[in-house]
Order: C-alpha cells, then sequence, then structure tokens
C-alpha cells in the first residue's frame, strides 16, 4: 500500500467523481438523485481513502511522509511536489470528513441545478487537500487560489439575496492577499532557486528581505484567517453563502491562514516572524476583544457566529506566534476544534434555516419544547464553543493561554477574556432561540432533526467530545512536526523567547 | 474500585435518564436516578473509613500529554476528598429522593433527574480531582449543571436570565482560575498536585512578572486561584448570581446553591493549603473578602422578603465565614464548617420548599404566617435547620461557628480581628434574619388569601424523610465532626493526614482552644442578641421593622437594593458592552474599516476609470502630444540621472 501515490490519489479521486457526474443526463428530478449518490459516495470513498493516509502515517517521524515528487516544470526547480507531516495530516482529515457531512447535510437542502452543486463541492474537496499536501509553493499557490473558484460560485450561485455583494467583497479582499502572495513566491524563487517548501524552510533570507516577505504573506493570510481588520468581508460572505459552503469556509478556509502561518511564515522566516509577534498579538487581542462585542449585537444568527470565529481565530493567531510548543500545539487543535464546532453552529443555524426561513434570532423562541434531539446537538456545541472541558473547544484555548503566558502576561490575561466574552454572546444566542415561551404560530408545528442530519451531526458530535476527552489522539501524532518546526525556527534565530516571560 | 463506582455510578443515573427517558419513563427515570445515587451514597459512607490515611491515586486513563504538560483523569483519595465526598453524594441522594415528591407534578421529570444526575458527577469529579485540568472540568461542569438546572422551567424569562447569569458571573471567576492554571503551570511545570506541593517551598519567595509588576509568585497564583473560587463560591463582586439562582426549583437550591457547589471556592483554597500558607498576601486577601462577604449578605439578608432569598444570602454569608477561616489559617475549621452547614442549609432550604409547596408556590413571606400547626413536621424541621445555622449550642453550626471566629482571633492574619468582628456582627445578623424567617412565616396573623390557607397541607413522606435525615445531620454533624479541628500529636494520627497543610508558624487549630473565655462566649451572646431582637421585632412590638425602616429610609433601601450591585454591574458592562459592541460594529465594522476597505475601494476605482475614460478623447493630436511629454520625461530622467 505505501508505494501508491496516496496522498495524490486522495486529492483527485474527487475529480473523478466529477467526470461521473457530468455525464449523469436525463430528467431533472433524477439527475438531482444520481448527482447526490455519486457525489456522497465519492466523498465517502475519499474521506475513507485519507483514514489510510493516517494509518500510513508514522506519528513518531518528524519529516514529510508520503512523499510524491514529479518533474513539473522541469529546469526551473518547481516540482510536483506531495507530502504530509503531523500538522496537515489533521486538515486533510477534516477537509475530506467535512465533505462528506456538507453533502449529507444539504441532501434536500439543496433542490436548484444539484448537479453543479455537487460538482462545486468535489471540486472543493480536491483542492483543499491538495492545498495541505503541496509541498511546492508553486502548486500550494495553484490550489491556494483555486479554491476560491468553487467558493465564489457557491456563494455566487446559490447565496442569499446580498450575494453579489458578498462574493464581491470577499473577493477583493483575497484578491489583495493573493498578489502579495504571489510578489512573496518570485522574490523567493528568485533568492533561493527553487520553490520547494522542505528547501525554503532551510533556506537563510536576508532579514531585511525576510521583513518585506513576511508582510506579503501576512496580507494573504490575515485576510483568511481572518484578523482583524481584514475580517468584514466573513460575515457578509457566510451571511449569503448556503449552509454548506458556511461550512467549508469556516470549518476549512479559515484554516488556510493559520495553516500558512505555521507552514511559510514561521519557518521561513523566523526573525521576522519574532519581530512582528507583538504586532499579530495586538491584532489577535483586538479580535477577541472587539469582534466578541460585536457579536453580542448581531441579531442574525449567521452573523453572530461569524463574528464568534474571528474572536476564535485569534486565540489560533496567538498560539501560532507565541512560539513555542504549547503554543502553536494549541492553536492548532484550536483549529481543528474550531473546524467542528463552527461547522456544527452553522449547520445548527441552517436546520432552522431551512424550516422557517429566517436567519433573525427574533424569529425563534421556545424550540425547546419542539426540537428536543435539535436542542441538545445545539447545547453541546454552543457549550464547545464556549470552550467547556471536555469538549474539544477547551483543550485549544487553555493550551494557548498557557503558551501565551510564556510570552507575556498581559497576551494571556487578553486571551482569557475570551472565556467570558464568548460566554455571553453564545448563551444569550441560545437563549433567545431555544428558551422562552413558544409563541409563534410557524414555531408550534416545526419538525426535529430528519434522518440525514442527525447523520451529518453525528460525526462532528463524536469527535468533538473525543477531542475534549482525549485531545492525546490528536496532539500526539503532531508533536514531532511541531517539535520540527520549533528546532528550524530556533536554528536560524537564538533563543531569547524564553528570557522575556 | 470503590471510587470509581462512586463517582461514575451518577453519571450512568444521568446519561439513561437524559437519554432514554422517554423510553423508562418518568417513574423509571426516577427509580434509575435514585437508585444509583444510593449505590454512591453507600460507597461515601464506606469511603468514610478511609479518613485518616494517606493520600492515594485511583488512575482512570491519560487525558492530555504535550510535553511536560501531563494531566490524568485520576481520582485523590484523601481525607479531604473522602469528606467532600460524601457531603456531595450523602446529600445529593437525599434531595434526589425529595425531588420525587417536590417535581412529581412537572412535566419533564426525567430531564431533571438527569440534570441532579450530572451535576453530581461533575462535583465529585472536582473534589477527587487529582490536578488542575481534572479541577476545572468538574469546576465547570457544575457550572453547566447549575446553569441547566436554574434555567429547567425555560419558559420563564427570569429563570432563563437567571441562568445565564450565574454561568457568566461564573465565567469571571474561572477567567482567574485559567489564569491561575495557567500560571501554576508556567511556575511548576506541572498541574499535578503533588508534584505542585512538593515544590511549592522552593518557589516560595520568589519572584514572578506579571503585567509588568515583579509579584511574589506565590502570592499571585493564590490570588489568582482565588478569583475563581469567589466566582463560584459568590463571594463579594461576584456574588450576584446566587440569589438570582434562586429561580430554579427548590432542590436545586438545596443541593447546588447551599450544600455543595457553592463551597467548591472553600474546598480549592482548602485543596491549595499548601500554597496558600506560603502566601500571605494573598491569604490576607482571601480573609478580607471572606469576612467582608460575610457581613454585606447578612445585611441584605435583613430586609428580603422570599423566603428562598433569606436563605440564599445567609448561604453567602455563611461561605464568607468559610472563606475567612481559610484565610486566618484554619482550614480545617472551613471544612468543619462546610460539613455542618451542608447539611443545615440543605435543610433550610428543603424545608422552605416544603412551605412553598404547602402555600401553593407562594414565596414571599408577607403573605405567609400563621401556619405552624398546619405543617407540624415542616415547622419542627425549619426549627432545627434555623438553630444549627444561628449556632445554638449543641446544635452543627455552633461547634463550627465558634470554631472559626475563635481562631480568627488567635490567627496572625493582618486581618483576623477585622474577620472577628465583622465574623461577631454577622453573627448577631444572622439570628435576627433567622428569627425572622421563622416568625414571618410561621407565626402571627395569616397573611395569605383564604383559598391559599385552605389548601396548606403537610407534604408527602417522600419529601419529609429525606428532611428528617438531614435534621439529625443538623444536630449530630457537630458532634461527629469535632475530630477535624483537633491537633493531633503527631500529623500522620491526625484526621487529615496531610491532606490539608499548615505552615510551620501556623498554630491557630491549637490556640484556639486557648483563647479568652469572653471570644468562645461572645459566639452565644450574638445569637441570643439576634434571637431575642428578632422576636421583639416580629412577635413582641411587630409595629417596630416598620417604624425602624422608616427611621433609617435610605440606609434600608440601600440594603433592600441589595447595595445596588445589579444596578451597578447593569450600568458598568452590561450596557456599555451593549453599547460597544453596537457602536464597533456600525461606526469601526461598517464606517471605518468597509468605508475605506472594500467598498471605498470600489469607489475610488469607479472614480477613477471615469476619469481615464475621459482621456480616450479620439484626437490623434492628444495621444500625439501626450506621447511627446511622455519621452520628453523619459529622455530627462535618463539624462539626469546618468552618471
Amino acid at each position: 500500500m505505501s508505494d501508491w501515490p496516496l496522498l495524490s490519489l486522495v486529492t483527485f479521486l474527487p475529480l473523478v467523481g466529477v467526470a461521473f457526474i457530468l455525464f449523469i443526463n436525463g430528467d431533472e428530478e433524477v439527475v438531482a438523485q444520481n448527482s447526490r449518490s455519486v457525489a456522497l459516495w465519492t466523498a465517502l470513498v475519499t474521506f475513507l481513502l485519507s483514514l489510510l493516509i493516517w494509518g500510513n502515517f508514522d506519528p513518531t517521524a518528524a519529516g514529510f511522509q508520503l512523499v510524491e515528487r514529479a518533474t513539473w516544470l522541469g529546469g526551473f526547480g518547481i516540482d510536483y511536489h506531495m507530502g504530509i507531516d503531523g500538522i496537515s495530516l489533521w486538515f486533510v482529515l477534516l477537509s475530506t470528513l467535512l465533505t462528506v457531512v456538507v453533502i449529507v447535510g444539504s441532501w434536500y437542502a439543496v433542490t436548484a441545478r444539484v448537479k453543479e452543486y455537487m460538482i462545486a463541492f468535489l471540486v472543493m474537496d480536491t483542492l483543499m487537500v491538495g492545498v495541505f499536501c503541496a509541498l511546492d509553493i508553486v502548486l500550494f499557490y495553484v490550489f491556494f487560489e483555486g479554491i476560491l473558484i468553487p467558493m465564489y460560485l457557491i456563494i455566487g450561485v446559490w447565496g442569499g439575496p446580498r450575494r453579489i455583494y458578498a462574493s464581491f467583497k470577499f473577493f477583493l479582499y483575497t484578491l489583495l492577499g493573493s498578489v502579495l502572495f504571489l510578489i512573496a513566491v518570485l522574490v523567493m524563487y528568485l533568492h533561493a532557486g527553487t520553490t520547494d517548501i522542505p528547501t525554503l524552510m532551510a533556506t537563510d533570507f536576508p532579514i531585511d528581505m525576510q521583513w518585506w516577505l513576511w508582510l506579503a504573506l501576512f496580507a494573504s493570510f490575515a485576510v483568511k484567517v481572518p484578523m482583524w481588520p481584514f475580517h468584514t468581508w466573513l460575515p457578509d460572505a457566510h451571511v449569503e453563502a448556503p449552509t454548506a459552503g458556511s461550512v467549508l469556509l469556516a470549518g476549512v478556509l479559515l484554516k488556510l491562514g493559520g495553516y500558512g502561518f505555521l507552514r511559510f511564515s514561521l519557518p521561513m522566516l523566523p526573525d521576522a516572524s519574532a519581530s512582528f509577534a507583538p504586532f499579530v498579538f495586538a491584532l489577535s487581542i483586538i479580535a477577541i476583544v472587539y469582534t466578541s462585542l460585536v457579536a453580542l449585537m448581531q441579531s442574525d444568527m449567521k452573523k453572530l457566529i461569524a463574528y464568534s470565529s474571528v474572536a476564535h481565530m485569534g486565540i489560533v493567531t496567538i498560539g501560532i506566534f507565541t512560539p513555542n510548543a504549547m503554543g502553536i500545539q494549541g492553536s492548532i487543535i484550536q483549529m481543528l476544534s474550531h473546524g467542528l464546532v463552527s461547522s456544527a453552529l452553522f449547520m445548527c443555524v441552517g436546520v432552522v434555516y431551512d424550516r422557517i426561513h429566517s436567519r433573525e434570532i427574533a424569529a425563534y423562541g421556545g424550540l425547546a419544547d419542539t426540537m428536543p434531539a435539535y436542542v441538545t446537538v445545539f447545547m453541546l456545541f454552543m457549550l464547545a464553543s464556549v470552550g467547556l472541558p471536555g469538549t474539544s473547544g477547551f483543550v485549544g484555548e487553555l493550551m494557548v493561554i498557557v503558551g501565551a503566558w510564556q510570552r507575556s502576561s498581559w497576551v494571556a490575561t487578553f486571551a482569557a477574556t475570551g472565556l467570558i466574552l464568548s460566554s455571553t454572546y453564545m448563551l444569550w444566542l441560545y437563549r433567545r432561540v431555544i428558551f422562552g415561551a413558544l409563541t409563534k404560530d410557524n414555531l408550534k408545528l416545526i419538525k426535529d432533526l430528519r434522518p440525514n442530519e442527525i447523520l451529518a451531526f453525528a460525526p462532528l458530535v463524536v469527535l468533538a467530545v473525543l477531542m475534549g476527552v482525549y485531545p492525546s489522539l490528536f496532539l500526539d501524532p503532531m508533536r514531532p512536526a511541531v517539535d520540527n518546526l520549533l528546532a528550524q525556527i530556533s536554528a536560524e534565530q537564538p533563543a531569547s523567547g524564553l528570557a522575556a516571560r | 474500585m470503590l471510587h470509581v463506582l462512586l463517582v461514575f455510578s451518577p453519571l450512568i443515573g444521568a446519561v439513561v435518564a437524559g437519554f432514554f427517558g422517554r423510553a423508562i419513563g418518568d417513574r423509571g427515570a426516577q427509580t434509575v436516578t435514585c437508585g444509583l445515587m444510593a449505590l454512591s451514597a453507600l460507597c461515601a459512607v464506606i469511603g468514610l473509613g478511609y479518613v485518616g490515611g494517606p493520600a492515594m491515586k485511583v488512575e482512570i486513563v491519560r487525558w492530555i500529554q504535550v510535553g511536560s504538560f501531563e494531566a490524568d483523569w485520576a481520582l485523590r483519595v484523601d481525607s479531604l476528598s473522602c469528606v467532600m465526598m460524601f457531603v456531595v453524594s450523602f446529600c445529593s441522594f437525599l434531595i434526589h429522593v425529595y425531588s420525587v415528591g417536590y417535581m412529581s407534578h412537572d412535566p419533564s421529570v426525567p430531564r431533571f433527574m438527569s440534570y441532579l444526575s450530572l451535576f453530581t458527577f461533575a462535583m465529585l469529579m472536582l473534589v477527587t480531582s487529582d490536578n488542575l485540568i481534572q479541577l476545572f472540568f468538574g469546576w465547570e461542569g457544575v457550572g453547566v449543571a447549575s446553569y441547566l438546572l436554574i434555567g429547567f422551567w425555560y419558559t420563564r424569562p427570569s429563570a432563563c436570565a437567571a441562568a445565564m447569569k450565574a454561568f457568566i458571573v461564573n465565567r469571571v471567576g474561572d477567567f482567574g482560575l485559567m489564569l491561575g492554571i495557567a500560571g501554576v503551570y508556567l511556575v511548576f511545570d506541572t498541574v499535578q498536585y503533588d508534584q505542585i506541593f512538593a515544590m511549592i517551598p522552593q518557589a516560595a519567595g520568589g519572584r514572578i512578572v506579571v503585567w509588568g509588576f515583579p509579584l511574589d509568585t506565590l502570592d499571585v497564583l493564590g490570588f489568582l486561584l482565588f478569583v475563581g473560587a469567589m466566582g463560584k463560591s459568590a463571594q463579594i463582586g461576584l456574588h450576584t448570581w446566587l440569589p438570582d439562582a434562586m429561580e430554579g426549583p427548590t432542590p436545586v437550591s438545596a443541593l447546588i446553591h447551599a450544600a455543595t457547589m457553592v463551597t467548591a471556592g472553600v474546598f480549592l483554597v482548602a485543596r491549595f493549603s499548601p500554597l496558600y500558607e506560603h502566601a500571605p498576601t494573598a491569604l490576607a486577601f482571601v480573609a478580607f473578602i471572606g469576612a467582608t462577604t460575610a457581613i454585606f449578605a447578612a445585611t441584605i439578608g435583613l430586609t428580603q422578603f422570599d423566603i428562598k432569598r433569606v436563605i440564599a444570602y445567609s448561604t453567602c454569608s455563611q461561605l464568607g465565614y468559610m472563606f475567612f477561616a481559610c484565610g486566618v489559617g484554619a482550614y480545617q475549621a472551613a471544612i468543619f464548617h462546610l460539613f455542618t452547614h451542608a447539611f443545615f442549609k440543605a435543610l433550610l432550604f428543603l424545608g422552605a420548599g416544603s412551605v412553598i409547596h404547602a402555600m401553593s408556590d407562594e414565596q414571599d413571606m408577607r403573605r405567609m404566617g400563621g401556619i405552624w400547626n398546619k405543617i407540624p413536621y415542616t415547622y419542627v424541621l425549619m426549627w432545627i435547620g434555623t438553630l444549627a445555622l444561628i449556632g445554638f449550642p449543641g446544635f452543627a453550626g455552633y461547634f463550627s461557628k465558634d470554631a472559626i471566629l475563635e481562631a480568627a482571633w488567635a490567627s496572625h492574619n493582618p486581618f483576623h480581628l477585622y474577620a472577628f468582628w465583622m465574623g461577631l456582627l454577622a453573627a448577631i445578623l444572622t439570628a435576627f434574619y433567622s428569627g425572622r424567617l421563622i416568625w414571618l412565616t410561621f407565626h402571627g396573623t395569616p397573611r395569605a388569601d383564604r383559598e391559599t390557607m385552605h389548601h396548606v397541607h403537610e407534604s408527602p413522606w417522600i419529601m419529609l424523610a429525606p428532611l428528617f435525615v438531614l435534621a439529625a445531620g443538623a444536630i449530630l454533624a457537630g458532634w461527629l465532626g469535632t475530630g477535624m479541628v483537633e491537633v493531633a500529636e503527631e500529623e500522620g494520627a491526625s484526621f487529615w493526614h496531610g491532606a490539608i497543610y499548615t505552615g510551620e508558624g501556623n498554630h491557630v487549630l491549637h490556640d484556639l482552644h486557648g483563647v479568652p473565655f469572653f471570644v468562645s462566649f461572645a459566639p452565644f451572646v450574638a445569637m441570643a442578641i439576634g434571637l431575642g431582637l428578632s422576636y421583639l421585632f416580629y412577635m413582641a412590638r411587630p409595629d417596630l421593622p416598620g417604624r425602624v425602616a422608616g427611621a433609617v429610609r435610605p440606609l434600608y433601601r440601600f440594603l433592600y437594593n441589595k447595595w445596588y450591585f445589579d444596578e451597578l454591574y447593569d450600568f458598568l458592562f452590561v450596557r456599555s458592552a451593549k453599547w460597544l459592541g453596537f457602536g464597533l460594529w456600525k461606526a469601526g465594522d461598517q464606517g471605518v474599516i468597509d468605508r475605506f476597505g472594500p467598498d471605498g475601494l470600489a469607489a475610488s476605482t469607479q472614480f477613477a476609470t471615469k476619469r481615464i475614460v475621459r482621456l480616450q478623447s479620439g484626437y490623434l493630436y492628444h495621444y500625439a502630444f501626450a506621447m511627446l511629454i511622455g519621452v520628453a520625461g523619459l529622455v530627462t530622467w535618463y539624462m539626469l540621472t546618468a552618471p
């Protein structure tokens, strides 16, 4: 098995499914039904294959594994180079899992242009897996930017009434980042003569060049995370995106920013990263406090959760730039947890939206009486979102706070305010939607979770609890990779972080 | 195995009742949860046999490991946790049984029983924790269970608001606790209790730079952990949630907001006695806050009319006693008081529940009165609880409160005399408001309407039986628990066997037996004065309260409105947060970022293109002229920059 090009297989398998769907013809109803089935089976097989990656992964090794390399642009030092380490492994699994989840979750919800819809998600699957496996910066760039296209279409075609404005904003922000990122790639290539990521990691960039490169990369990743003040596209994009789009957006696309910092900024530009760390801390702290307060005042459920995402990702960026084992592992766990929890929360919104067609918080109230299963699931993810111990949200938050204190007690203190703020807006949301008297007539006949929705939630519930109760399962395989990353940072830069306690 | 069974059987009960409640029905859920709680309580009683033994660790499974950051799911069994397990399991069992009667008319019995059991599990996890992470798990678990139970009647807006308030105020405390845990790990490189405690002597006197100030390490940690304790145990400043928590069903008030959860903070301080013994400043702060809360809550208790709120403020005040006991170094006395308090306060709450039940859900004491002969059992039981609370000789509270006040006198904490006098004053007030509660509720002329009075009835036996057991506890707990505050000849033979650490200079437990006569006699006098005054005010001269209140109107209003804490917080935090959030959203996100960011960019692009479009005039000479200028410019540039 190990001589198979497993990564490429997982990456491009969804495209095979796309090819099949393209050939489906006939009655609209039949096309929809068959497209759904093909998409589901493709996504499932892809997910199962990605589990094989985990199975073949050596959790004790630090370097890249399951490496595949082929000449791509021969002679230019640009190769087709794939491989994973303990960090990217989890994001690959998250991507393939969430694709299955959204396909199951939108089984009945989407009825218009089902064929194209399913194609878009399978293409997304390919690109998401590809971006986390790419070990060549040009290849990475192709996937990284490619993801925007299906996402753009998903928002633009299946989105809400203000989808044009949302996709324009989304596009404008990311365009700025992409252009600067491309320039940074060119500069790196000209300096090092290669676009191979492991080689670039070992390359020593001059300090003044590092600064400019860092800022260029930062522009791209900060938009993706999104960090304050580059976040205003997110609420609009989420509000207009269909549920499944929101899930992938929150679940995977936001992680690209954090992953980019971990894969490029930190190991390639360690000096600049160290210099800019206080800047990142400042923006992250503003994000946590500012967006939490803004979330508090939202009357639209999706906007509220979108703003909460910004706050949660603030914890992630703090953790990444600590940079110590505690903070980085915490931020990775926090990203995975956020991938599960915010996805599930968006699905929770989707469930009632499908039934009532409103995202206004004020349109709800008293669902506890009519939807017991839904209420339980929502409660679990609400608590996971506020970081309750025993759920995935807690582990990352705690580790980042501990890691942050190793840098500065101020940062740790502000990071911990998220504990209070997140509970205020989430609890208030929950209270207004779920509790209270059931007075609205259209809510009295609302149906509880359908079987396909339960199936979609089930893996998220299991993982959110598993990650909270037994995080070692996830932490152990990533430790060598994180240690390796830290070794790369300290190799190029004399240890100065410890003194600054 | 015994302890695993003890801790996890409530969890099983919670899961069964919660997820299969519909399948097994009300009766089934009650049987399962009560049965498993009985098992747990039985284990806890057997477990008491371990008291006095050395600390023991029951490992379950590894939880988190990152480098040196290790946390296990494990149970720590020593005298302290045995006492706590007994209190929690035993009270919880009785309250489960009581709930079968009390909640019999409620439509969602299985959900209630499930939450109660879930709470018990989390609380047991908390008290048996072996490391700070597990402690935090239990800590937050009880917070959630409390949230669910306060908001149990979720259709009532007031219940939802109270539930949210409880959770969020507790989160403020947890903010401190979380930082405390992070700090402990930073300093000691571990979160395991044994390892921390072993390293504390070396860390004593060390400095840590926090928020730019070089402070004493252990003081900082002690302070941060105490902030968590203040939230959970409703100390002044973070107390506002506790009275509102009375929105929950009465058994909840008894279990969570009196006997067990709110004492978690006291437990935390006692558990970290090795740290606090080396953190004098933090300890002084604990004593100050405790003493202040004791008197503060008692003053509010004087003026409230809701029967449950009076008891709630009394709980707050008694928790203050426990904290200043810790603060003056008498952790043992604090736990002793925790132990006795659990019985008599649960008794008082459940008794109040019985009264409320009898009065057709009336909670306002102004509409009670004259019912003592109609519900004689409840009346007697309430008297037992009251006497235990005010420290009548022979009853449980007498022993523990005396020990605390004597310890306060004998201690060397900078605030020990403040604590003593405040404690003594609070004892007068306690006796006064407790007496007031009894007189107003049971005596005098009936003030309820005839319909209600006609329905007044004694509670069923399933509710009374747990009350009798608790009453027995309220009388006997003081006699049984005196071992906790006795000084052993050698450490190994003591009740605690090292579970509570006392520093070398700390001889409070020894010294409290040698205090002057007036100190040991004062609590009795205080109690007598308070009870006597209450008789005067509410039995002999019922016109007096109104006249006194009228004479000191501003003070009365200040107390009646609970020192205006809610109003202050509403102004400071709730409104300003909403205002800020709204401002940041409208002015920050939309007014600045979007305006000058994407929207501005789009607008300026349009603006620029419109201008550029005009350049394309179509006349050839326009273009030729532009080219000429360009060429001229370029040539000039090269000539000027040529070397």
